[in-house]
């Protein structure tokens, strides 16, 4: 009897780290070899990124480190190579690795940043338009519509045209990086809205929103606090997709022309400058930033399947 | 003063084909440490009067008409801000469905003390110990882990253990219980039932108790409302209604009851279904159901199916019923031939 009563005292007080050893996401991810190759792959892309200033042999935004003269080098498998420049240069001269590197650092910053604010506007206008529904609802509704009906090309080519001819050319590439995050954030925004939206709905009808109102707590407390928390596993999903949107429509602006400048460049300007010289021979200059590009999107897409597949109360433990 | 007064209560869902009245001159009245059950069938008007008591009627309900005073206070006339006040720290509530009413991501812990700083100015560290000490008091094994618990890690019936000390938490002068046991296993209705009833009686609070269960009622409660088609139908002591009821309506639920029965034989069964509200028949809104419309005599009474009952006193309770009222003019009429 009473060794029954003390092991009931003991019940589990489970410290936050011991419910995720034991939780369905680690399980799941144990056993899902892709998952985790995608996040290796993924974690070492990140990190070599951010480290570029460290791990990369030289700074391509540094002119006085540029040889001209050592420009259109192959990488190092091909001959002709310098073993100076493993993976080669482009046609200003400037070693493909550290640009790669520094490039990929771009396209992350603008990747998640867009996404960011993608999840902050859609966020808070879906819980409003969910929460309060009614002439908030259709306003907030209708207004994404419209910004879907706009392409993201369109945003950023005027935009960037109006920046260009207010501020000059100079100042556009020095503020390119926030100018792509504020133009995709923007454009993609209503996603979010209508996910968080939905889950709103379904989530309002609920009892325990009820019983928050009935504890007297405030809307904008049970907005964020209740209803929030219980419709993130559809924002998890959709940010995973939207991190790998990003990062492609970054790519296809700079690739236009419309994004990241020749001297600061992401991966999308990088396959752009590649592109002018692959007639000549000179493929690497594209095909290396553009495989970069390739497998970066690739496992961000993986790890947002996976989780989504976790996530999903209807196929869990199903 | 009664602490809560509700009177001629009328609460209307605005729908695109018109108003529906889904309460109609609902009055009744509670004293402070007072147990009240409102029963009635679905669709009577029990949760919707229980909402409109804290002002919380979802759209496109509204109350049109009527007064709610609390300790003083109008109800219906208050700003928001007084209202929240009101909500879970003068009047709190219970629900029908232990698993749906906790957040499923938040931990017993942080709910509770949550709600106590929505109204309090304390720390979370009090607040964990209060709420440690209502967990406490509602007999719930290990009340420390279950801070740290999520929901879906609690059976039922300590679920609603833990909503109750929810309910109690900022020592509530009402709680209202909307069908507290329905969704729970037999065995645990009595026990939640019992330990409801003895924390009421030990911190003197008022509780309205809304059910279908007349068992639950005749145990709990001291005085009862009997709700039909948005109207209250008769109101009293629990104890004279339950053994002496006047209204029709009334008579049949208790008749229905299956231990009123002749063993073998089929239940007693009220005839038909509850009118909808937006097509209620003239008159006395059960006369369709009713076997007393035709009198013994043979003869119709008209005013039932004619004129919407008025409420007459018969002993301590009061009743809507034009059979009620004829059989008491009646017993009047007499008593003054003798003198």
């Amino acid at each position: 009897m009473t060794t029954t009563n003390s092991s009931m005292d003991v019940a589990p007080v489970a410290s936050r780290w011991s419910r995720f050893r034991g939780s369905y996401l680690l399980y799941s991810f144990k056993r899902d070899p892709i998952a985790q190759l995608s996040l290796l792959v993924f974690i070492v892309l990140v990190g070599v990124a951010v480290l570029a200033p460290w791990l990369a042999p030289m700074d391509p935004y540094d002119l006085a480190q540029i040889d001209i003269l050592a420009s259109e080098l192959p990488p190092f498998w091909v001959d002709g190579s310098d073993p100076a420049y493993l993976m080669g240069t482009d046609a200003q001269g400037r070693d493909l690795l550290s640009t790669i590197l520094y490039g990929a650092r771009v396209s992350l910053i603008i990747g998640f940043g867009a996404v960011a604010l993608q999840a902050l506007l859609g966020v808070s206008f879906g819980l409003l338009a969910g929460y309060l529904g009614g002439r908030v609802d259709a306003f907030l509704m209708r207004l994404a519509d419209i910004q879907l009906s706009f392409s993201t090309l369109m945003v950023a080519i005027v935009v960037g045209a109006l920046v260009k001819a207010v501020f000059g050319g100079a100042t556009y590439s020095d503020f390119a990086v926030p100018l792509l995050v504020l133009i995709i954030g923007l454009a993609e925004w209503p996603q979010y809205a209508r996910t968080v939206r939905a889950s709103v709905l379904a989530e309002r009808s609920k009892e325990y929103v009820d019983a928050a109102r009935v504890m007297g707590f405030t809307s904008r407390r049970i907005m964020f606090r209740h209803i929030l928390p219980n419709t993130l596993s559809p924002i998890f999903v959709i940010s995973t997709v939207q991190v790998a949107n990003a990062i492609i429509s970054e790519a296809a602006l700079s690739f236009l022309g419309l994004g990241m400048p020749e001297t600061h460049p992401s991966l999308g300007s990088l396959i752009k400058s590649g592109f002018d010289y692959i007639q000549s021979g000179s493929w690497w200059i594209t095909l290396i930033p553009g495989a970069m590009l390739v497998i970066l999107v690739l496992v961000i897409n993986l790890l947002g399947d996976w989780l989504r597949d976790v996530l999903n109360p209807r196929l869990y433990k199903g | 003063m009664a602490l809560l007064d509700v009177t001629n209560l009328d609460v209307r869902f605005a729908l695109r084909r018109g108003d529906v009245q889904a309460l109609r001159d609902v009055c009744f009245s509670l004293e402070r440490g007072e147990r009240l059950g409102i029963v009635g069938e679905s669709g009577a008007g029990k949760s919707v009067a229980a909402f409109s008591l804290l002002n919380l009627i979802a759209k496109p309900g509204y109350i049109a008409g009527g007064s709610i005073t609390f300790d003083g206070q109008e109800l219906t006339a208050m700003s928001d801000r007084g209202l929240r006040h009101v909500r879970g720290h003068r009047m709190s509530m219970i629900f029908q469905d232990p698993m749906m009413t906790l957040n499923p991501v938040l931990t017993i812990g942080e709910q509770m003390v949550e709600c106590l700083k929505a109204h309090r100015r304390i720390s979370s560290k009090e607040a964990r110990a209060i709420s440690l000490r209502k967990l406490e008091q509602v007999q719930i094994p290990s009340p420390s882990a279950r801070l740290d618990q999520y929901p879906h890690e609690l059976s039922g019936g300590m679920r609603q253990r833990v909503i109750i000390a929810i309910a109690l938490l900022l020592d509530p002068d009402i709680i209202i219980a909307d069908e507290p046991t329905t969704a729970l296993d037999v065995t645990i209705q009595a026990e939640i039932m019992a330990l409801l009833l003895e924390l009421c009686e030990k911190h003197n609070v008022g509780l309205i108790l809304i059910t279908h269960d007349l068992g639950v009622v005749s145990q709990v409660t001291q005085r009862m409302l009997v709700m039909y088609a948005g109207r209250v139908i008769e109101q009293g002591p629990t104890r004279e209604i339950i053994n002496d009821p006047q209204h029709p309506y009334t008579q049949g639920l208790i008749n229905a009851l299956p231990q009123m029965a002749t063993p073998g034989a089929r239940l007693n069964q009220i005839p038909g279904s509850m009118p909808s509200l937006d097509n209620l028949p003239s008159g006395c809104a059960f006369h369709p159901r009713c076997g007393f419309v035709a009198r013994a005599d043979g003869s119709t009474r008209h005013a039932c199916t004619d004129e919407v009952p008025d409420f007459v006193t018969s002993g301590n309770c009061r009743v809507a019923c034009h059979m009620v009222a004829e059989m008491l003019d009646r017993e009047r009429i007499p008593a003054e031939e003798i003198r």
